[in-house]
């Protein structure tokens, strides 16, 4: 049934959504965490999406899926705090490689996104009640 | 019942090409930021030609077979570098406006099955 296949990619597309806000969360809350030592040293998380094509032959949908997530491999921020508890023989700590402004930017996406998904599935269930009250006058 | 068969004419075809439609759009929307998927979407007057030529031909009930060959890919008005190729105010505006569509087809059918009221109680 087509309407099923609709609400199931809807949801689909929100809980990929909320997954995303979620890592993005997690490097927002790690923007400053230091660490000790470079290999400790928090690195921000990115989801990877991926689409899953429906195999039958009546269905047109593709759902979206995330297949995991990858840390970002830009370098980590290394300073000279010598009275920092975390430092290391050197006096350097490790920030995290964090970029605020994209993941603020990717916040902004992600729940445009969602909310993209939610007046969809609105439309979707108004549609539904329009073909149940079919012939009735 | 087989005399009711013909009876709606071809708005019960029209309605499941833009549930169908429906479905591809939401798919696009919900790929917006799948790296290097591919927006698709199907030409409903290609497809409902398709549809009344084999009505005209000899009623099947099958007349909407093969509809998946009709799902054609969009041309993109702007390359992004992930290969995507969903726009999102692009598909929003037509999935809105086949939704439209979807209700005006929703009424044509309930104007048939008004009129088959009327014609059934002679009135």
């Amino acid at each position: 049934m087509s309407f099923d296949a609709i609400y199931s990619t809807g949801a689909s597309a929100m809980r990929a959504q909320v997954m995303r806000l979620d890592t993005i969360a997690s490097n927002l809350a790690n923007a400053n965490t230091v660490a000790s030592s470079e290999n400790d040293a928090y690195r921000a998380v990115k989801p990877v999406f991926e689409t899953v094509y429906q195999q039958t032959e009546t269905s047109f949908s593709a759902q979206v899926n995330m297949a995991g997530v990858v840390q970002t491999d830009r370098p980590v921020d290394q300073r000279y705090e010598p009275n920092n508890p975390l430092s290391d023989a050197d006096g350097y700590v490790y920030y995290s490689n964090v970029n605020e402004l994209e993941e603020m930017a990717d916040m902004m996406s992600a729940s445009r996104s969602f909310q993209t998904a939610t007046s969809v599935l609105n439309r979707v269930s108004g549609m539904q009640q329009s073909i149940l009250s079919l012939g009735q006058r | 019942m087989e005399i009711f068969d013909k009876a709606l004419g071809v708005h019960p075809y029209s309605l499941q090409v833009r549930l169908d439609r429906a479905e591809i759009i939401t798919s696009n929307l919900a790929n917006v930021d799948t790296p290097g998927y591919l927006a698709r979407d199907i030409d409903y007057q290609n497809v409902m030609q398709s549809v009344s030529a084999k009505l005209e031909s000899s009623f099947h009930s099958d007349a909407m077979s093969g509809g998946r060959d009709q799902v054609k890919y969009r041309v993109p008005y702007q390359s992004s570098p992930d290969g995507n190729t969903v726009d999102l105010n692009v598909e929003q505006a037509k999935f809105a406006s086949n939704s439209m569509d979807f209700q005006t087809a929703i009424t044509f059918l309930n104007m048939k099955i008004e009129g088959l009221h009327k014609a059934i109680r002679g009135e």
